[in-house]
């Protein structure tokens, strides 16, 4: 069963509430205990049960969801096959990711077929050593291209994602400890980029980059896309985390390290900061969904990966063309996409409920 | 209630200058890019370049140059790059087809959202609520055009069941442009349903224990009565807001990619082709269309918001 995002009387977040709040020290938590644990039950001896962190309390819950576990799994598969791209390429297929061979053949079952038909049409799947899944229209190894693709779609979300975590949070931070001066040039920043759809604001940035990139970093290099989605997206981190800071700050806790002396910045770091530790471990999955969807919306439009390099948006939008002919073309690519994404999803959602069951976002493309 | 609409309206105002600077800003003050060397082609002379910039005025401060485009803008003036067209009338022409897209994919959604969430509020755990579950995940995981792009294959090659191209304007013929709209329609519509109707749901859960239903139930109307008139109107606000926002993004932007692969002559065609071939004045004009409607949309709902609830107007 696939975790539910949105019901209030789920019991993931009775229990993340009760958790968290007395340290899992009540009846709930009893609840959570293996059949071996609450067989030696110590509170039948009037002890109390060892109490349990919420991680802890998040670790247990993960570790019961098999949905969960299972997305993961297959999430994991994906990366480590994409990873092994090169080893495929060499070994198995021994075709480079960029090589063309239009006119080419191959042999299948001791009949020579053209890789790319005189008017144009790229073979479909032979599920042998060379195009598995079929050639694109230059003649190039479909699933070889689609494992480098799959490096390049993870690359960029794992770089645009470490960009929203790190500049999100701290813009959060800043915006919210500090208000004052830095709230008055962040905070209109993040709404601006803010009320921008994703889509619109991307593809701006990616056609005006791609174009001419940034100083020393050329258009068609990988971490443009990056950089683009991690900017469009600080503000969907960034704007929660300053309201749960603006929380924070009145805090007693926190005003009782500012009577120790405390400097603001150590209580941002070592007060604060923990605080939010929950919240961004909700949001690391799903930017990373989001950046690689978006990621793969650009490159379908042609405002993100650029030629000759190949990433899932590349690869859907280019077998769009052959949809009638060659349907695994773009299929293919699209299947993988889905895939990922959805396995990560899935296992966000297992994080989100085991955690911090109220975190919601969403992003309008 | 006037000076919150005031405010609120010229808040929308600045928000939208705001937008149109930035628009500008990514494309004429990012360094490297030199618009004049991309209209004059790949092997120009450095004095075709020169001329081409003082022709299109980029050799003048970036102000004026703002203050030029924003005026061939809204006078209708602005020429694309690629094939000398005029921006302005382009959209105006391709405006029917992207709303003849959008609108009604939207009514299909927010119709299909509001049974499908009410029945799943309604049975909770049944085979309806489990199905939207996975519906929502699904839905914010598969990109609209792949989506489009399945649909096609399926249900236009595979099965010719629907026609995979072409656009029939609605005064013409209601059932033709209804038959090639359908597929476009549906990949849409479908991926939202399934967000939409878990949060309308989740809505009517927590209505379910206000006051006011007690209160309902209690004066002796029957159950369809009160779902209906208490407890399900008052879970549609914020899914109207919502709403209102994602379809103004439809309106401008999101279509881009649908029209693209049903390969239908509206706004997002016309801005998607403008994106391949590197062409700045539609895309420039493109987006500042759709933050206006965002602007629009987003101010438009917080007024209503404060018609229906008036402690918003004192706060906001």
């Amino acid at each position: 069963m696939i975790p539910d995002p949105l019901s209030r009387t789920d019991r993931g977040q009775a229990e993340a509430v009760t958790g968290v709040a007395s340290g899992g020290d009540d009846a709930a938590t009893r609840l959570l205990l293996t059949p071996g644990e609450r067989a030696a039950d110590p509170w039948a001896e009037g002890h109390h049960p060892p109490a349990i962190g919420p991680w802890k309390l998040a670790a247990r819950r993960l570790r019961r969801n098999y949905v969960a576990q299972g997305f993961l799994v297959l999430f994991l598969v994906m990366v480590v096959a994409c990873l092994l791209a090169p080893l495929y390429a060499s070994h198995i297929a021994h075709i480079g990711p960029n090589t063309n061979n239009v006119t080419g053949t191959i042999n299948i079952g001791g009949k020579t077929t053209d890789v790319v038909s005189p008017d144009g049409v790229p073979i479909g799947p032979t599920f042998s050593s060379r195009y598995f899944f079929g050639a694109d229209s230059n003649g190039r190894d479909l699933a070889v291209r689609l494992l480098y693709g799959g490096r390049t779609s993870l690359l960029i979300g794992g770089i645009a994602t470490l960009i929203i975590i790190v500049f999100g949070a701290l813009a959060g931070l800043l915006t919210g400890y500090f208000r004052g001066v830095a709230d008055m040039i962040l905070r209109p920043l993040m709404e601006l980029i803010w009320s921008f759809p994703v889509v619109i604001l991307g593809v701006a940035l990616g056609t005006a980059l791609a174009l001419g990139g940034i100083g020393p970093v050329k258009g068609n290099s990988l971490y443009i896309p990056a950089l683009i989605i991690g900017v469009v997206f600080i503000p969907y981190l960034g704007k929660p985390i300053r309201g749960e800071v603006l929380r924070l700050r009145e805090q007693d806790f926190v005003q009782a390290a500012r009577v120790q002396g405390m400097g603001s910045w150590r209580i941002m770091l070592s007060e604060i900061l923990p605080n939010l530790a929950s919240m961004i471990t909700v949001f690391v999955p799903m930017m990373l969904a989001y950046s690689i969807l978006l990621e793969a919306y650009l490159s379908f439009l042609g405002a993100g990966v650029q030629a000759p390099n190949a990433s899932w948006g590349t690869l859907i939008s280019d077998g769009l063309a052959y949809i009638q002919t060659t349907p695994t073309f773009c299929l293919v690519p699209g299947a993988m996409l889905v895939l990922t994404v959805l396995s990560i999803n899935v296992v966000g959602d297992g994080i989100r409920d085991a955690l911090d069951p109220r975190a919601q976002v969403r992003v309008r493309t | 209630m006037a000076r919150f609409i005031v405010r609120r309206m010229a808040s929308a105002i600045l928000l939208l200058f705001a937008v149109s600077i930035v628009v500008f800003a990514i494309f004429e003050v990012i360094p490297s890019y030199n618009p004049a060397r991309a209209i004059a082609g790949r092997n120009a002379t450095p004095t075709t370049v020169a001329e081409v910039s003082h022709k299109f005025g980029f050799d003048k401060p970036v102000y004026v140059q703002y203050a030029n485009t924003m005026e061939l803008i809204f006078t209708g003036q602005v020429i694309d790059y690629n094939d000398n067209l005029n921006v302005d009338s382009q959209f105006a022409q391709r405006f029917p087809v992207t709303v003849s897209l959008v609108v009604p994919a939207a009514l299909i959604w927010l119709v299909a959202s509001v049974v499908l969430g009410s029945i799943s509020a309604l049975r909770v755990g049944g085979l309806a609520d489990r199905g939207l579950m996975v519906a929502a995940i699904l839905g914010v995981s598969i990109p609209v055009f792949l989506l489009a792009a399945v649909l096609l294959y399926l249900f236009a090659f595979k099965l010719p069941w629907f026609p995979n191209t072409g656009y029939v304007p609605l005064p013409d013929n209601p059932a033709q442009w209804a038959y090639h709209l359908f597929l476009p329609w549906i990949s849409i519509a479908i991926l939202s349903i399934g967000f939409y109707s878990r949060v309308l749901r989740s809505n009517l859960l927590d209505m379910v224990g206000e006051d006011f239903v007690r209160t309902a139930r209690a004066k002796g109307l029957t159950q369809r009565q009160v779902f209906t008139r208490h407890v399900l109107r008052n879970s549609l606000m914020p899914i109207v807001t919502m709403f209102g926002l994602d379809f103004a993004v439809l309106l401008g932007g999101a279509a881009l990619v649908t029209e693209t692969v049903f390969n239908l002559p509206g706004i997002g065609q016309y801005e998607a082709q403008a994106i391949g071939n590197l062409d700045v004045p539609p895309i420039l004009v493109g987006a500042m269309f759709t933050a206006f409607f965002v602007v629009l949309f987003g101010a438009f709902s917080d007024i209503v918001y404060a018609l229906l609830d008036p402690r918003i107007r004192l706060t906001g």
